[in-house]
């Protein structure tokens, strides 16, 4: 039980795929702009992470290991089309704002990943849990990304007016550049800043130091 | 030395263990601001130079002056001319209570003096805004980080308040210029180390968000109705001719009497700057030239392929100079010896990136008629690359030499 309560909530904050492995931050990019939007994407590679883990954790003792890949991305591909399909029935016009995105989960590197480094080596249970923790993962980051875009650039959450702009007769400007995708950048830089910060063992070793380039000797 | 000894006294309360302790790189930066650094060599013997990080910056802060004065001059100019001649109504509010302060109030644009004080009253606030939050950010990051303010920010913050239009709100200022400084230079670790210029970065975060207040005909005066096009989206429209139309001579757009960002409409007052802080080796002429030298080649380049439709690529090189911000950013921007190329060679190809891209943008990008702002940006990027191709190709050279 407390294993998969650990897989399920260390990929949140502690190991998450966008924020420690950076991974998976070109969908993190282009489906931000609209919380809703986001919400259906996170819901998506949600369901792909987790039942293609299931998958490849039921066969993973019987697929050759030079083809693994080959049969993770049937297992994941074929998923992708399923979620692509019950999109298209029942949530049309979100489907056609996500449009290639969905498709493109099949090369998130976030399914791969938990498929080839963790359904590879655990029962099926938990790889399911581990595929929802880290969709969870990704979906905190995009979620906090989208209210940022979406209220900053569009006044709104969930198409619901927050701040009234000023084109509308309200107080507040917009900002046209959380509509462009380079927000998302500074928006997920300042996010993983924030939560570096916050957990110090995340920080990575610098490259290279550079040395003062005076002594100190304290004043005069 | 009354002074000197009041900052002794001082000292021990924000030294380590002190009251003020947290406080140390405020006080810090006013000492060394007020007297020279105590720090004295103390290892092997090496030439030394008189000029230091602080004489440099202080020396470009000053060389703005030209400019920034001729702007406060040329806002109110433009501005008293759109009034008298009825094409707009002056912006109530306490600002027109600040002219009314300084200059008595009056709108006549054949007086200098109502026209000075009228751009004071629009150029001094978004200065003091800029230095204020620019500054809180400064001193937050060296207290948190324990290091020291740098001078870098004087330079920063004027460069940023010349080139914003003068209507630019206030609230959109203090957010540029955080922007600028927080995520263009403290992220990546303070001054010396941002690979792009803070104050650019500041005004590109603003045109891309609020595109509304730093583009098209109705900031670059600040009067209520006015809409007029600058002479660069004149040019884009119909060339020379339609400048011209525009009322707009070339030594008009020369000494700066046109409409534009605050500090950028004089090439004269900047050229000024400009041999001054090359004469002093602060400003590289090197890239001075190489943007130069890139500006004239691309224009020609334009000029000989020739168009029926784009006006702008009959252009000649002695009017890019002038309008925009060409010369602004090829004196103060282009040369910022941080996130510009290091190398000597490099300094060149780095000046001609910029020539090349600022034509480029403004020719051939309809979208944006003023290029130097992303020019400057994009070189800024390619410069380490620059050096890294020019070291290695020096190795290379002297690698076959001994073989």
């Amino acid at each position: 039980m407390s294993e998969i309560k650990n897989v399920l909530t260390e990929p949140l904050f502690n190991k998450n795929p966008i924020a420690l492995q950076i991974l998976g931050i070109c969908s993190a990019l282009a489906v931000t702009t609209s919380l809703q939007v986001t919400l259906v994407m996170c819901l998506a590679v949600i369901a792909v992470t987790s039942f293609s883990n299931v998958g490849v954790s039921l066969i993973r003792n019987h697929i050759p290991n030079n083809i693994r890949i080959i049969v993770q991305m049937i297992i994941i591909a074929s998923l992708v089309i399923v979620v692509d399909q019950v999109l298209k029935a029942f949530a049309y016009e979100i489907s056609k704002q996500l449009s290639v995105f969905v498709g493109l989960i099949i090369t998130n590197c976030i399914v791969m990943g938990r498929a080839e480094a963790f359904a590879m080596k655990n029962g099926p249970v938990l790889s399911f849990f581990d595929g929802v923790g880290n969709g969870l993962g990704y979906s905190v980051v995009l979620i906090v990304v989208a209210t940022i875009r979406e209220l900053f650039g569009a006044g709104k959450l969930l198409g619901v007016e927050i701040l009234p702009l000023v084109t509308d007769g309200g107080w507040y400007q917009s900002n046209g550049l959380l509509l462009l995708p380079p927000s998302a950048f500074f928006i997920i830089g300042l996010f993983i800043w924030a939560l570096r910060s916050w957990k110090k063992d995340q920080v990575e070793e610098p490259d290279f130091k550079i040395l003062p380039n005076t002594e100190h000797s304290g004043g005069h | 030395m009354g002074l000197r000894s009041t900052f002794d006294n001082m000292a021990p309360h924000f030294e380590k263990g002190g009251k003020y302790e947290k406080l140390y790189p405020l006080y810090e930066a006013v000492d060394t601001g007020l007297f020279h650094p105590p720090n004295v060599t103390n290892n092997t013997s090496h030439v030394r130079d008189g000029i230091d990080l602080k004489r440099i910056m202080i020396t470009v802060w000053i060389c703005t002056f030209p400019a920034m004065f001729f702007g406060m001059y040329n806002i109110g100019l433009q501005a008293n001319e759109a009034i008298a001649a009825g094409a707009g109504t002056a912006i109530e509010g306490w600002r027109e209570m600040l002219i009314a302060l300084l200059g008595g109030g009056g709108h006549n644009p054949a007086s200098f003096w109502d026209n000075f004080a009228f751009g004071a009253a629009y150029f001094l606030p978004v200065y003091a805004v800029t230095f204020a939050v620019g500054g809180f950010w400064e001193v937050l990051f060296a207290v948190v980080r324990k290091h020291e303010v740098n001078e870098g920010f004087f330079v920063t913050s004027v460069l940023f308040a010349l080139i914003l239009p003068p209507s630019i709100p206030l609230w959109q200022v203090a957010l540029g210029i955080s922007f600028g400084v927080v995520i263009g230079k403290e992220i990546f670790g303070g001054t010396g180390k941002n690979f792009l210029n803070p104050a650019l970065t500041g005004r590109a975060f603003l045109f891309f968000a609020y595109p509304a207040d730093l583009s098209g005909n109705s900031v670059w005066t600040a009067v209520d109705g006015f809409s007029g096009a600058t002479p660069l989206s004149n040019a884009q429209e119909g060339g020379v001719q339609a400048i011209i139309d525009g009322g707009v001579t070339w030594f008009d757009a020369f000494f700066g009497t046109i409409q534009g960002s605050m500090g950028e409409t004089s090439t004269l007052a900047i050229l000024l700057a400009g041999v001054v802080l090359m004469g002093m080796g602060i400003a590289s002429w090197r890239i001075v030239l190489g943007v130069f030298v890139g500006m004239v080649a691309t224009t020609w380049l334009f000029n000989f392929i020739g168009s029926d439709t784009n006006p702008l690529f009959a252009v000649p090189w002695y009017w890019h100079l002038v309008i925009g911000g060409f010369a602004f950013g090829m004196i103060f921007m282009a040369t910022d010896p941080v996130s510009a190329s290091m190398t000597n060679t490099g300094k060149f190809y780095f000046g001609a990136l910029i020539g090349l891209m600022v034509i480029m943008i403004r020719v051939a990008n309809p979208a944006y008629p003023e290029g130097m702002m992303l020019a400057i940006l994009f070189a800024n990027l390619f410069a380490p690359l620059i050096d890294h191709f020019v070291v290695q190709s020096n190795i290379k050279r002297r690698v076959a030499r001994v073989s």
